[in-house]
């Protein structure tokens, strides 16, 4: 099957006060529709950088980004991005945020009832439903993560791009929007790129896990495989074999491999 | 309230909550309702009057706290005034002034031609002046502030010619008015659109350049039309620095006003303060300086109210 997004020798470099910063240098990789995909790699080593270039929020000063067969030249409504810190609108209640996106999609070609009922959909699928008319200043952060989600998924994306979207978040409200973010993948067969500091999240979530490398000029150092059938419990998989062998895995790269010299 | 006495009170303001909780869990477990309702029930006479006593004095105790303060700060006012008053020849005291007020403001709105109007039409016509003058000014200064805070090139030009400008004193604007207008009235209020421009321009261009970039960003990935960026996103993240904006600009404008009607006569409070003088009217004046106090204080806090109600928490 053809890739979804091919990233072909993309290089990233800043220009800062004290001259260029290569962040990113030859990455390459494919995403295939359907897949999740998640980067793990120490704080600073460029996995906002990279998920920003497949946004298209910036653009790779080397190599191209190819989404759908097409480059990618700037940000669009098919490649969907759930903000690390949600980014919703204070102004706007939980439904209006959602109502935004989804109007810009499919305003053209559907009756105000359609898009209204399509967010109400996306409101209910991340449980949500009896806060819609809250302000997101009244929600907790966990709720109004999931109205970020709400809104990246009501766009019906080819893509969503995730930039650590539960790492603000406290471990047991984590734990449950991971598992509904389970659900949704399941239901919707999204294909999602996802940044996490969190091993056992990368391992929970992903098909793949791509280990970059430290920065500067931060590279793809390792993919892993997740062999493990979906969907997938938290419970019983804590003494899975394949499970433990990537959790291992992942550890290796990041504290042997990998191991950050004291910042 | 200090917290000696918060903690003090603590205690017994506790057991609101203590027999309030229970009864939600009731409302959870309908089979056990019957009995738990019976045993929350049964302190709550007591346990309710003693809350509400505690709150009452709570309450009056922070009323007590909050006023006595300015009270006092008046009356050490009011006293000075009475001492200086009794030193000086020709500045009355508290109370001729407060019988000259009661007079004054039993009619408010009288009109014998116009150079005797009653207080309320002076004021009237002030708070018309300023009105104008802001209105225009707000026309072009919000679209300019727009303007300089989206586009780079627009401040760059513009900014050295308001930094000039702006210390300027509105008043020296007045001629100007009187050369172009040829009447005192627009020249009026033509100072007071000048000193209001500033602060709306340069407050909502900072506003415009603060949007934060989160927000852009979404804009930027819905690909939102350039109308929807306005109205959905810049304009509301601009509105509380605009705001701000309008309460400086009004803030200076009730300041300018009153100068900019001593020079030009006619009726308005200004012009009514210069007019006593020339009558030899103290206590009037000193009525005019309170009123003139007051109509700012409510203005101010009109407009941070209007601000407030604006105002995202955005946590
Ligand atoms: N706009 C920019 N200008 C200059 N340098 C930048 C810019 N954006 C990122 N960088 C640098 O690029 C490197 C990678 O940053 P990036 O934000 O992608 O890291 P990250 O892996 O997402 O880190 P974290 O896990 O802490 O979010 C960092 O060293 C950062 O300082
Ligand atoms: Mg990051």
């Amino acid at each position: 099957m053809k890739p979804l997004v091919q990233i072909e020798h993309v290089g990233m470099q800043f220009d800062t006060k004290k001259g260029p910063f290569v962040a990113l240098s030859d990455v390459n990789l494919q995403i295939r529709e359907g897949e999740v995909v998640s980067l793990i790699g120490h704080s600073g080593c460029g996995k906002s950088t990279l998920l920003n270039l497949i946004a298209g929020l910036t653009l790779p000063t080397d190599g191209a980004l190819i989404c759908n067969g097409r480059e990618i030249a700037g940000p669009g409504p098919e490649r969907a991005v759930v903000f690390q810190n949600h980014s919703l609108l204070p102004w706007l209640t939980c439904f209006d945020n959602v109502y935004l996106g989804v109007e810009r999609v499919f305003g053209g070609k559907e009756s105000k009832a359609k898009l209204r009922e399509r967010t109400q959909a996306a409101i209910e699928m991340v449980h949500m439903a009896h806060a819609a008319s809250k302000h997101p200043g009244e929600v907790s952060g966990g709720m109004k993560q999931r109205i970020g989600i709400a809104r990246a998924f009501a766009m019906e994306p080819k893509i969503l791009l995730m930039d650590e979207p539960f790492g603000a978040l406290d471990a047991l409200t984590r734990a449950a929007l991971q598992d509904e973010l389970i659900g949704v993948m399941q239901k919707t067969g999204a294909t999602v790129v996802m940044v996490t500091h969190d091993v056992d999240e990368a391992v929970l979530l992903s098909d793949r896990v791509v280990m970059l490398t430290n920065g500067p000029a931060a590279t793809i150092g390792e993919i892993l495989e997740v062999n493990l059938a979906k969907p997938r419990n938290r419970l019983s998989l804590a003494d899975d074999a394949e499970y433990i062998r990537c959790r291992q895995a992942i550890l290796e790269f990041l504290y042997q491999k990998q191991l950050k010299k004291a910042a | 309230m200090s917290t000696a006495s918060l903690a003090s009170e603590l205690g017994s303001v506790r057991d609101l909550p203590i027999c309030a909780q229970p009864a939600q869990t009731v409302t959870s477990h309908p089979s056990t309702s019957a009995e738990t309702m019976q045993t929350i029930h049964t302190p709550s006479p007591t346990a309710v009057p003693n809350a509400r006593r505690t709150a009452l004095r709570d309450g009056t105790q922070r009323v007590l706290r909050a006023v006595i303060p300015p009270i006092l700060g008046f009356a050490l006012l009011i006293l000075i005034w009475e001492l200086v008053s009794m030193k000086t020849k020709g500045i009355p005291g508290p109370l001729v002034v407060w019988h000259a007020a009661v007079a004054l403001f039993s009619d408010p709105f009288y009109s014998n031609g116009p150079n005797d109007q009653g207080i309320g039409w002076n004021i009237l016509s002030s708070l018309k002046r300023v009105a104008i003058g802001f209105g225009f000014a707000a026309a072009v200064g919000i679209p300019m502030g727009f303007l300089i805070g989206r586009f780079q090139f627009l401040n760059k030009a513009l900014d050295p010619l308001i930094s000039l400008l702006r210390p300027v004193s509105p008043l020296a604007w007045l001629p100007i008015g009187l050369l172009v207008f040829k009447k005192a009235d627009p020249a009026a209020t033509w100072t007071i659109f000048i000193c209001s421009i500033w602060p709306m321009i340069l407050n909502t261009a900072q506003g415009v350049q603060r949007v934060p970039q989160d927000y852009m960003n979404v804009a930027r990935v819905l690909n939102l039309s350039e109308w929807k960026i306005i109205t959905k996103i810049l304009f509301p993240s601009v509105l509380p620095y605009m705001l701000t904006g309008i309460r400086l600009s009004i803030g200076t404008a009730w300041l300018v006003i009153v100068a900019a009607e001593m020079l030009t006569g006619g009726v308005g409070i200004g012009f009514w303060v210069w007019d006593e003088w020339n009558n030899l009217k103290v206590e009037h004046i000193i009525i005019a300086i309170f009123v003139i106090g007051i109509v700012g204080l409510l203005l101010e806090q009109l407009l941070i109210q209007l601000a407030k109600r604006f105002s995202y928490e955005n946590a």
